[in-house]
């Protein structure tokens, strides 16, 4: 970018009253930057109000922040240095007022955190220093303010440096200078201080001219979300901006969720030299394709070879900035990208001080913490994790009209279900058979179906599952059990222990279990199967005969059980990701059937299943129900 | 992309968001640099075509350049234009000083176009750098029932997501100029060029830097009579933008209450 246009966002954040409005005055007046008239219009502000000179005057815009004393919300302003341009945004620093802190900050390619050396670090210079991490501000410096009323002292500092360079440490936050100022006095803002001639390093202005313009994220994969699709002039216009990587003519896009695909024809643009043959991240463009395909807001265009993730659950760190407690359970619009859509909070994981970066439990999470929680979406996404992308692994929260929340994205334990959801090919036909599923009903007696057997391990789902299975053959039932040991020696065989192996494994079952069932069986499943969204896929395989069985029991009980020994290496690390342990397990939401062995025995737990089939899967109850 | 691509695809997408989540949306066109560019930069958007009336709310007191202007491009870029006039000053609010009165004359005329044509959603072409409490704004910058705004209530707004959504009865004020300067208004009008007012260029040693109504709106010394002359004077100036506009600078907080009683 040509540097004598480009500039430079810089966010100034930091706890209420540590000088923050005040360091902007102070460098707009010692680098000429004060519009004519302004400081003289400051005057008399200060002295209708019989007030000293106060220079966070210059920002505090509104008359509600003058009359207080208090930033309210953020602003923006604009001034130059000999390199560049720079846009100074200025942050509340008043908890009330975090909503704006983070609105300001956001926007930022750099962040000046203030720390007031007689007061030391403060709530909000923590919270402020955690969040800029988490808005993904990374170039940050520090500046010690207020050296004036320490006597300039080099302790009091160093002491500074010291205790916050260690909290920044802790959330991976380098600052690139620690600088002692004074923005009452000047000191050290523009011109370097003749009171602290023991600091050798910057100045506040060359420290920023330090600082880099954050440059577009061309190198990662082609990221561009569909905002919108017009008809203009016989054309069909797929309109939206591409976050990350190149676009080019002749590319092959494919559409997620959707999972089409389509090639791009042109590369629309009004008013140019020429029709652009590239586009890439930042731009905001338009494109048509060769082929009709059906594409719609909220989907995500990438290149074949370097899809998004597509889930339905995933991880989020959150910051929460709501009126009202996000809790379990409860529900919000999710902007995602250009995608909007429904998400519950399926499970709030830990909620985090960020004072001292300890955790906690809690169901909910009040206005202004971070928690990490597990987000279900009520459809299939295309998504990225932050670390990943950082552009499209990130998410706001709407509630009641407003953003109250932002969150980034990670799938620890989670896997990408894109391969799950099968691609059909339009020429495969499925063969009808001459005997019907009613022929087979009434040699065998009763209906074809799946017993999804569902719970943590050591629940006992084996045990229960071979107990029914030899009850209902002694009762003449056609029946078999598959259970995850027994697949993993030869159908399974070529599948391991990642995130997306194991739901491949459960989509292996479920579709063999379905077949099973309409050859007239009743096929038993005994299979942790954790994650609801396979569950829900399983379900689907299954059709109308899908039946839900939770085999309950609490994780102490299991873990007291551990027939196969495995919570103890669990618990030694021995086995990574292990449900209940390391690894999420998503409770049913509405089985079919709860059975809880906890409190019943073998016998009677097998009895409950056993009433429970015959009553739904005996053909004579089928007609009386329909 | 360069500094001007960047600011240009930030208010594209602006643009084409409004578009998208807006039922009922029109533009300000007050006839000024601003806003003109940002027509161009929803024909930009839009390709070619301004997909929603252009509304100019009239004080009948403009300059008659403004007025020749108008009549010229409403025709020559196709807008659908629609121009509604506004109640006198007596039926102003009589404790606001005399130029702010004056002015408040928009923000009724505005009230009243909105409440006839039932539209959610305006597009209006302010700038941070131009005034205090537009440097305070948002880009989806929510309106309560009577237009007013909200100023100690602002809802956050990051990562390139708006609030889109609005309680019925109140609507959304989108201002995709925000992040714009003065002196990139006058970059992009000459890199684009895209036609102005002629009140902007020096005649007699003095100049119009911002245009409002011609009795409340005053000239500066300059002898710039051609754009790239204006960026040279503003690369410079130390005088703001506005200081031609009697009405901000009659009370320190003269103009915040015409604004948050719906002014742009």
């Amino acid at each position: 970018m040509d540097a004598a246009q480009e500039s430079l966002k810089v966010a100034i954040v930091g706890h209420v009253d540590h000088g923050k409005s005040t360091l902007v005055g102070r460098l707009f007046h010692d680098t000429g930057s004060l519009p004519e008239g302004k400081f003289a219009a400051i005057q008399a502000m200060c002295q209708r109000r019989g007030m000293p000179f106060e220079w966070a005057f210059l920002m505090d815009a509104l008359q509600a922040e003058r009359d207080q004393g208090v930033t309210i919300d953020t602003a923006q302003i604009w001034f130059r240095t000999a390199r560049r341009g720079y846009v100074i945004i200025d942050a509340p620093g008043h908890k009330e007022f975090l909503k704006n802190m983070v609105t300001g900050a956001a926007a930022a390619d750099a962040a000046l955190l203030l720390i007031d050396a007689a007061e030391g670090i403060r709530e909000q210079s923590r919270r402020h220093g955690y969040l800029l991490h988490l808005l993904g501000v990374r170039q940050v410096m520090v500046a010690v303010n207020k050296m004036d009323l320490v006597d300039y002292g080099r302790d009091r500092y160093e002491m500074i440096v010291r205790d916050y360079g260690a909290y920044l440490e802790e959330l991976g936050v380098t600052p690139r200078h620690f600088i002692p100022v004074s923005a009452r006095q000047g000191d050290n803002i523009a011109h370097p201080s003749a009171a602290m001639a023991w600091y050798r390093g910057p100045t506040i202005l060359q420290a920023l001219d330090d600082f880099q313009v954050m440059t577009q994220p061309d190198h990662l994969p082609l990221r561009f979300p569909v905002q919108d699709v017009y008809r203009f002039d016989e054309r069909r216009i797929i309109a939206g901006r591409i976050e990350t990587g190149v676009l080019r003519v002749g590319d092959s896009l494919l559409f997620s969720p959707a999972n089409r695909v389509g090639k791009v024809k042109t590369i629309e643009a009004w008013n140019v030299p020429s029709q652009p043959i590239q586009a890439s991240a930042g731009m905001s463009i338009g494109i048509t394709l060769e082929e009709q395909i059906f594409v719609a807001r909220g989907e995500v265009a990438s290149h074949e070879t370097d899809p998004p993730v597509e889930s339905d659950v995933f991880l989020a760190r959150l910051f929460w900035l709501g009126d009202r407690d996000l809790a379990v359970g409860s529900r919000y619009t999710m902007k995602l990208n250009t995608a909007e859509v429904g998400v519950v909070v399926q499970s709030i994981d830990r909620v985090i001080d960020t004072n001292d970066l300890s955790t906690k439990v809690s169901a909910r999470v009040a206005r202004n913490e971070v928690a990490e929680m597990t987000l279900r979406a009520d459809s299939m996404q295309a998504l990225d994790t932050f670390t990943a992308s950082p552009p499209t692994g990130r998410f706001v929260l709407v509630d009641d009209y407003s953003i109250a929340g932002g969150g980034i994205i990670s799938m620890q334990g989670y896997a990408d279900q894109r391969h799950l959801v099968a691609r059909r090919s339009s020429n495969i036909q499925r063969v009808a058979h001459d005997v019907t599923a009613e022929n087979r009903e009434r040699r065998n007696g009763h209906k074809g179906g799946v017993l999804w057997f569902t719970g943590l391990s050591g629940a006992g789902k084996s045990t229960v599952a071979v107990a029914v299975e030899r009850r209902l053959f002694n009762l003449g039932y056609q029946t078999y059990v598959l259970d995850g040991d027994n697949v993993r020696h030869g159908l399974n065989g070529d599948l391991g222990f990642s995130p997306e192996d194991r739901a491949e494994n459960i989509r292996r079952v479920g579709e063999v279990a379905a077949l099973i069932s309409r050859a007239g069986m009743l096929c038993i499943t005994a299979f942790i199967s954790p994650y609801r969204s396979d569950r829900d896929r399983a379900r689907l395989a299954g059709g109308a005969q899908f039946a839900e069985i939770f085999i309950k029991a609490d994780l102490a009980t299991c873990e007291q059980r551990d027939p196969k020994g495995l919570y103890k290496k669990a618990r030694a690390g021995d086995i990574p990701e292990f449900t209940g342990i390391s690894a999420p397990y998503e409770v049913p939401e509405a089985p079919d059937l709860v059975v809880d062995t906890a409190s019943l025995t073998v016998d009677k737990a097998v009895e409950r299943v056993v009433g429970y089939i015959q009553t739904r899967f005996a053909i004579d109850a089928t007609r009386a129900r329909n | 992309m360069n500094h001007l691509d960047v600011l240009e695809s930030q208010s594209i997408f602006i643009l084409r968001e409004a578009f998208n989540r807006i039922d009922k949306l029109a533009m300000l066109w007050s006839l000024g640099k601003d806003s003109n560019v940002m027509i161009w930069l929803a024909r930009k958007a839009f390709f070619g075509h301004v997909p929603f009336p252009a509304v100019h709310i009239d004080t009948e007191k403009k300059f008659p350049e403004m007025y020749a202007f108008r009549d010229r491009y409403v025709a020559e870029w196709g807008l659908n234009f629609i121009s509604d006039t506004c109640p006198p000053v007596e039926e102003m609010d009589a404790t606001l000083p005399p130029a702010a009165r004056s002015a408040a004359r928009k923000t009724a005329g505005l009230r009243t176009l909105l409440e006839s044509h039932r539209f959610d959603g305006v597009i209006a072409g302010i700038r941070r750098d131009e005034e205090g409490s537009r440097a305070k704004e948002r880009y989806f910058s929510p309106r309560g029932a009577r237009g007013t705004w909200e100023i100690k209530e602002q809802p956050p707004e990051f990562w390139g997501q708006f609030n889109t959504t609005f309680p019925p009865g109140t609507h959304l004020r989108i201002h995709p100029l925000l992040h714009w300067t003065e002196i990139d208004i006058w970059r992009y009008t000459l890199r684009e060029s895209i036609p102005t007012v002629p009140l902007y260029f020096a005649r007699d040693g003095k100049r119009y830097r911002s245009l409002g109504d011609a009795d409340i709106t005053f000239p500066i010394a300059s002898d710039a009579g051609t754009i790239p002359e204006i960026i040279a004077e503003l690369e410079t100036t130390k005088i703001s933008e506005r200081s031609g506009r009697a009405m901000d600078h009659e009370a320190e907080d003269a103009f915040e209450r015409l604004r948050t009683q719906g002014y742009m």
